[in-house]
Parts: C-alpha cells; sequence; structure tokens
C-alpha cells in the first residue's frame, strides 16, 4: 500500500548537525602502521615498559589475521597505511586546572552541548572529553575522589594507577579476540578509566564524549570500568564528528567487569557522522564491547542508541560468569540513506542461575540496511539459566532492508530460551491519523517511532532519555517525502 | 461554514463522488446515509485530506478558505476533525501524549501558546467529565488492544480536547452494542453548540436515535439524491433504500 501512494518514497538528506570543524593545530604521527607507530604511540604517552610490549604483542598478532568479512555489511577494503593513527592538539601540557583548557577546544564542545564548566553541567553527570587521540578534560575529579572513585583518562591511569591497568586490561577483550580488537590494543590512544570501589554507589553520572575532528585519522580508544563487591555506577557515552567526504575508521574496546553484587549500567548515544545522502563520507564504527559478570549476582547492562556511521558492527555482549549474575541488552539502531548497521549482542551463560534479557528495535528507512545479529549460549555448567530475546525491526519506506540474525546455543536441559521477533512497517493510515489530529508528517513519524523504541528509551538516564528522542528525530528527517 | 460546491473525486481513476453540493451552518447537524458503495467514507476522506483520493472538480470552503489546498494536518488545524471508523493503534505512544501534542501543534498554528502539563491535566480532567471516559484508557498506548467500543470513545474524546469547527463522525456507529453507542452520542450531543457543526456519516437509522440531526441526506451513486429533515431518516429505515434506487432510475430514464 506504501509503494504507490508514494508518502514514504521520497529520500532527501537529513540534517547533521555536528559537522564542523574545529581549527586547531594537531600533533599527528605519519600516516601508516608499523612497529615505530605503535613505539611512537608508546613513547608519545610515555607508557611504561609492559604496556609497549603488550602493544607490540597485539601489533604482531594483528598483522597475521585477516579482516572479518561475515558481517551483513558491505564497505571498500581499508587501506591501513592510509590513516593517522594518533592525533592530538599541539602544546598540551598538563592542566592544573579546567580554566586552562585551550578556548578553541572549550569552544567546540560546548557547541556540542558539552560544558567543560562543572557549575554549567547538569549537576550529577561528570564528563571526560575524548579530542581524537586523547582526553581533553575530566571534570568533578574531586567530588569524585571523596567518594574513592576512580575517573580518567586511560593515559592517566596507566600512570597513576598501573595496576589496576596490569590487571584488568585486555582480561574481558583480549587482543586475540578479533581483528579490530587487535587493531586497537596496538593502536589505542587515550579513552576513559573508572574504578568503583567497594561498596560504594557512584554519586553521579559518569560519561565519556569522543569527538573526532582531525582529518584521515583514525580514533582508537579504549575504556575499562571496574565495579568492585557491591558497588554502582552509570556510565554514558556520545560522539559526533564532522563531515567529510573520506571515510573514517572508528575502532574502540570497552571492557566492563563487576564484582560480587555490583552493576554497572553502560549507556551509548553513537551519532557519528553517517555520510550523507548518497552514502559518501561517514564513520566505519567497528567496536567490541564485551562485559564480565565476574562476581555472583552481579549485572551489566547495556543501552544503545546507534543513529549514526556509514558502517556500524558491534555487539555488546555479556559474559555471565558469577552464579546469579544478569546480563541485558536494550537497544535502538537508526538507519536512514545508504547507512548499514549489523548489531546485536552476545548472552554467554556460564553460571548457574543466570539471567540475561536482550530488546532490539531497527529502524531502517531510505536505502539502508539493518542487521541484528545475537547469540544466546548456554555452557553445559550453566544450570536454570534464562533468556528472553525481543527483536523488532521497523521499515520506513520499500527500499531499506531488515534482516535478523539470532543464533542460540544450549548445552544444558534447565535452561529457558525465549526468542521473539517482528517486522513492521510505518503505516500511511498511522501518519494520516496523526495529520488528522493536527500533527505533520514528519512529526508523525518522530512520535511513532519513539513509540516504537520506548520501552529501550526508557532504560536511558533521564538527561539522555530527552535528547535521544530528539536525535532520533533528526535521524530520520527527510526519510518521508 | 462549510460549501460543497459541485465536488467531483475518485480513486485510481475511477469517479467515486460525481457533483456534491452542501451547505452546512454553524450549530447544525448534518446526517449523510446510503447504501453500500455510496461514496459515503470517500466524502469523509476527501474532506480530512487522504492523499489517495484524488479531487477532479468542484470546491469545499470552510469559513472562506479553500480546503482542498490544505494538507491535512493544516485542516485539522483549521478546525477539521474526523472520528475514524477503523482509529489506528500506535504502539508506545500513551494516548495522553499524543494528544498533548495534537492540542498543542493546533494551539500553535492558532498563535496560542502551548499548555503546560497542570494546564493540560486540568482540561484532560474536565473534558474526560464531559464525555464520560476512563482515565485508564488514557495512560494506555493509542488505541492499543482498545475494544471497538473504547476506540470510539477515545475518538470522541480527542474530538472533545480539540474542539473543532466541524466533526466528521465516519460510521461511529458501526461495531457498537447499544450502550457503547448511547455513551458516544451522549458525548456528541455535549460537544454540540452553536458555533460548531456536525456531519454524521450513517448506515443505519439507529444512531440518529441518538444524534438526533437538523438534516438528511442520502447520497447515491455519488450524488446526494434526496435531502430532508429527520423524518426522511425514519422512512429510510422503515423502506430501505430501493424506493430512493427507483425514483433515480426513473429520473434518468425520463
Amino acid at each position: 500500500m506504501a509503494d504507490n501512494l508514494g508518502i514514504l518514497d521520497e529520500v532527501t538528506n537529513s540534517e547533521y548537525k555536528y559537522g564542523f570543524v574545529t581549527n586547531i593545530e594537531m600533533d599527528t604521527a605519519p600516516k601508516g602502521l608499523n612497529e615505530d607507530i605503535v613505539r611512537f604511540i608508546s613513547a608519545k604517552k610515555k607508557e611504561p615498559e609492559f604496556m609497549l610490549e603488550w602493544r607490540l604483542k597485539a601489533f604482531r598478532y594483528w598483522l597475521k589475521m585477516e579482516e572479518p568479512n561475515w558481517q551483513n555489511v558491505s564497505y571498500p577494503k581499508i587501506n591501513y597505511q592510509d590513516i593517522i593513527f594518533y592525533a592530538a592538539p599541539k602544546e598540551r601540557k598538563k592542566y592544573n586546572s579546567l580554566d586552562e583548557i585551550d578556548p578553541e577546544l572549550r569552544k567546540t564542545f560546548e557547541k556540542l552541548g558539552i560544558s567543560l564548566d562543572e557549575q554549567k553541567r547538569l549537576s550529577g553527570v561528570a564528563v571526560d572529553a575524548v579530542f581524537d587521540s586523547v582526553s581533553i578534560a575530566t571534570t568533578f575529579k574531586e567530588k569524585l575522589h571523596e567518594a574513592g572513585v576512580i575517573f580518567c583518562s586511560m593515559s592517566e591511569a596507566i600512570e597513576t594507577h598501573p595496576e589496576l591497568v596490569k590487571k584488568y586490561l585486555g582480561s574481558v577483550v583480549p587482543y586475540t579476540d578479533n581483528y579490530f580488537a587487535a587493531l586497537n590494543a596496538a593502536v589505542f590512544s587515550d579513552g576513559s578509566f573508572v574504578y568503583i570501589p567497594k561498596g560504594v554507589r557512584c554519586p553521579m553520572e559518569l560519561s565519556t564524549y569522543f569527538r573526532i575532528n582531525a582529518e584521515n585519522t583514525g580514533q582508537f580508544e579504549r575504556t575499562l570500568i571496574v565495579a568492585d563487591d557491591s558497588s554502582y555506577v552509570s556510565y554514558l557515552e556520545g560522539c559526533t564528528a564532522p563531515m567529510r567526504d573520506e571515510n573514517q575508521l572508528h575502532a574502540a574496546v570497552v571492557e566492563l567487569i563487576t564484582m560480587d553484587h555490583a552493576e554497572i549500567k553502560y549507556s551509548t548515544v553513537q551519532n557519528w557522522y553517517p555520510g550523507d545522502k548518497n552514502g559518501k563520507g561517514g564513520i566505519y564504527n567497528f567496536v567490541t564491547k564485551r562485559g564480565a559478570c565476574l562476581g555472583n549476582h552481579s549485572k551489566i547492562s547495556w543501552t544503545q542508541v546507534e543513529t549514526g556511521s556509514a558502517v556500524t558492527w558491534k555487539y555488546p555482549s555479556c559474559i555471565l560468569k558469577g552464579d546469579y549474575s544478569i546480563g541485558e541488552f536494550y537497544s535502538v539502531a537508526v538507519t536512514n540513506n545508504y547507512q548499514q548497521a549489523d548489531t546485536g549482542s552476545k548472552m554467554i551463560h556460564l553460571g548457574k542461575n543466570t539471567r540475561s534479557k536482550i530488546v532490539s528495535k531497527g529502524v531502517s528507512a531510505g536505502f539502508s540496511h539493518n542487521s541484528y545479529r545475537g547469540l544466546v549460549k548456554v555452557n553445559k555448567k550453566a544450570v536454570n539459566a534464562r533468556n528472553f530475546t525481543q527483536c523488532d525491526s521497523l521499515l520506513l519506506g520499500d527500499k531499506c532492508g531488515a534482516h535478523t540474525f539470532p543464533y542460540i546455543e544450549v548445552a544444558n536441559q534447565s535452561a529457558q530460551v525465549e526468542h521473539e521477533a517482528t517486522t513492521s512497517k510505518i503505516g500511511e493510515d498511522q501518519i494520516f491519523y496523526c495529520n488528522q489530529r493536527g500533527i505533520a508528517t514528519e512529526d508523525a513519524v518522530g512520535l511513532i517511532v519513539n513509540g516504537y523504541c520506548r520501552e529501550v528509551l526508557n532504560q536511558l538516564p533521564m538527561e539522555f532519555a530527552v535528547e535521544a528522542q530528539k536525535l532520533l528525530a533528526v535521524s530520520l528527517e527527510g526519510s518521508v517525502g | 461554514m462549510l460549501s460543497i460546491k459541485n465536488l467531483k473525486a475518485g480513486i485510481e481513476e475511477k469517479e467515486i463522488l460525481k457533483g456534491i453540493n452542501l451547505e452546512i451552518k454553524a450549530g447544525e447537524v448534518h446526517a449523510i446515509m446510503g447504501p453500500n458503495g455510496s461514496g459515503k467514507s470517500t466524502l469523509s476522506s476527501v474532506l480530512a485530506g487522504r492523499a489517495e483520493y484524488e479531487v477532479s472538480g468542484g470546491e469545499v470552503i470552510l469559513n472562506g478558505k479553500n480546503l482542498l489546498e490544505m494538507a491535512p494536518e493544516e485542516r485539522a488545524r483549521e478546525g477539521v476533525f474526523m472520528a475514524f471508523q477503523y482509529p489506528v493503534e500506535i504502539p508506545g505512544v500513551s494516548t495522553t501524549n499524543f494528544i498533548k501534542t495534537a492540542v498543542n501543534e493546533v494551539r500553535k498554528y492558532r498563535g496560542q501558546e502551548a499548555l503546560g502539563a497542570v494546564e493540560f491535566l486540568n482540561l484532560m480532567k474536565a473534558k474526560m467529565k464531559q464525555v464520560e471516559i476512563d482515565q485508564t484508557l488514557l495512560s494506555r498506548s493509542l488505541n492499543e488492544g482498545f475494544s471497538g467500543g473504547e476506540k470510539k470513545r477515545n475518538e470522541i474524546f480527542q474530538m472533545a480536547m480539540l474542539e473543532p469547527k466541524l466533526a466528521i463522525l465516519d460510521e461511529t456507529d458501526s461495531g457498537l452494542d447499544i450502550d457503547a453507542l448511547r455513551l458516544v452520542a451522549n458525548g456528541v450531543n455535549a460537544l454540540r453548540n452553536k458555533d460548531n457543526a456536525t456531519i454524521v456519516i450513517t448506515h443505519y437509522q439507529r444512531l440518529l436515535d441518538y444524534i438526533v440531526p437538523d438534516f438528511v441526506h442520502v447520497l447515491y451513486q455519488g450524488r446526494i439524491v434526496k435531502s430532508g429533515g429527520k423524518e426522511l431518516a425514519m422512512e429510510l429505515e422503515a423502506k430501505g433504500y430501493d424506493w430512493i434506487k427507483e425514483e433515480v432510475k426513473e429520473a434518468e430514464t425520463a
């Protein structure tokens, strides 16, 4: 019915409002990748020997690997010798206070709606701002310090808490895990580090904002969050990039660890530049995110709202090792124009009485392709494991695609695994109904999509839920004529 | 208020309305009746602005403005409200939220400020009382899992909230039992006043026992072939549509 009505046919460009470029002098590594570049990055960051060794091992391992091609996306082959692997704003001395930050950088983040001024920040959210390869500033450090929480850039953590880094870095996602994890381990430049001590409920939301600015660079950040016994933290990451004609690579690794009775809630609002309406430019977002519920009764919950990137390839996962541990994954993935997304989750049940829940909502518009790929695995010893997976796809128009690839592997008879899936279209009838009540078509689509995603959006921290709702509407702008 | 002149319209090149003429003044209730396939639903769809219907001639003027040139949402903001025969479900969107969005869109168009949460709630309470609707219905997702009666009552509640100038009830009685029908009719009657007008499209006379029309028109083969007072509806109920069809045939052959 939608086909001959033409309302949903026309696809035009959506506005990407974060596409500006900051003019700032950069300190960059020469193009290309070899052992010298790995050494260069490690030296730049004045890293201890163990880090350099780890990076080199990862790099040598990476050389022997092949880029994966099983995912349901297509893109031209990446020339790794044509990428700059390190770029940082020049004259970066240690800031004694947030006031000393380069005004140009400060302005950049203001423009993105991220004030580095603690007074102006939303109270209750501490921010680590990462610009290209380095962290620029972390706010509310002192207040967090009082609570015993460590929240700083990864570079700083390597310097000030090498024992924690040595112990946990690569423990959930080893460099041998996959091609991009190996690459990341070799060349990662910064990211955030969080440690919540025993019994502490982190007094505020923690957030990292990633910004790609420099041309021809790749961004490889690494985040590590460790929640010790009976602690809790809610963490959010956001990201944007300028509009450029060439594609840029972003290959991040995120590792989460929860001990007994600890909980980490990790939320992502991913809004990398998606490319233009003809599919030119945009970020390749190849990310490995994994959490390990090591402790009994611990919980890891991933929530993601993915609207950006030309190609997305990520599966935030949980290894449920502790007995009674819980893993959750709530996802909204929106693709428009020529965007491609292959995303989902893996829930690996190892402990007894472990539970997991996957709620995935895909929205496809334009000529885009949106795939859900998920694995639920119940090990032999995982007695009484439970999983519930709900996987919905919503199509706008008739030139886009939605695909579902669920994998279920069960090795214990007591397991209960449920999978529900639906595919639907936004109906002309729904849009007309809204129109008839005075609501214009674009707003109607926003309303309908937000309703469809409500279950996931409800999981986001309050401040970000509103932002995410707006983002959904903006991402689909122009997807209806 | 509403003036329809020689309106011709159809779908996929098939002409369904073959020259409709109708004058409706503020404060009036007009019933449009007719056998299946006579063009009743086409008329309401064309007035509301459904894209798949094509207007091939004539004009529709609402309070001095050319309705046919407006997008559906503009018509709604100008005060045209259609109570749907089959209201759609929109999962995840709360009924309250939906109505609030609609009310504020209409207010914006009229140059009024958006209603705040408290003002909106107060307005909603007042209207809920007026049309006897249950609060629990409004916190649920729009029409999702509503019974037929609940959907229709929700339509009338939206009508109360939006205070239209011209309300079109498209076969609102279809699928309702007698109690639900009475509730819906009570709601409509409570909203009638000297400044608004209502078009009741119906197949059966039954609804008109509760919503008493000032005029009754019979639509047949895309034209209004007979108009009269409320007694015309009674006559139709008693005699069916065949005698009208006969009359039309005679007129054609004469």
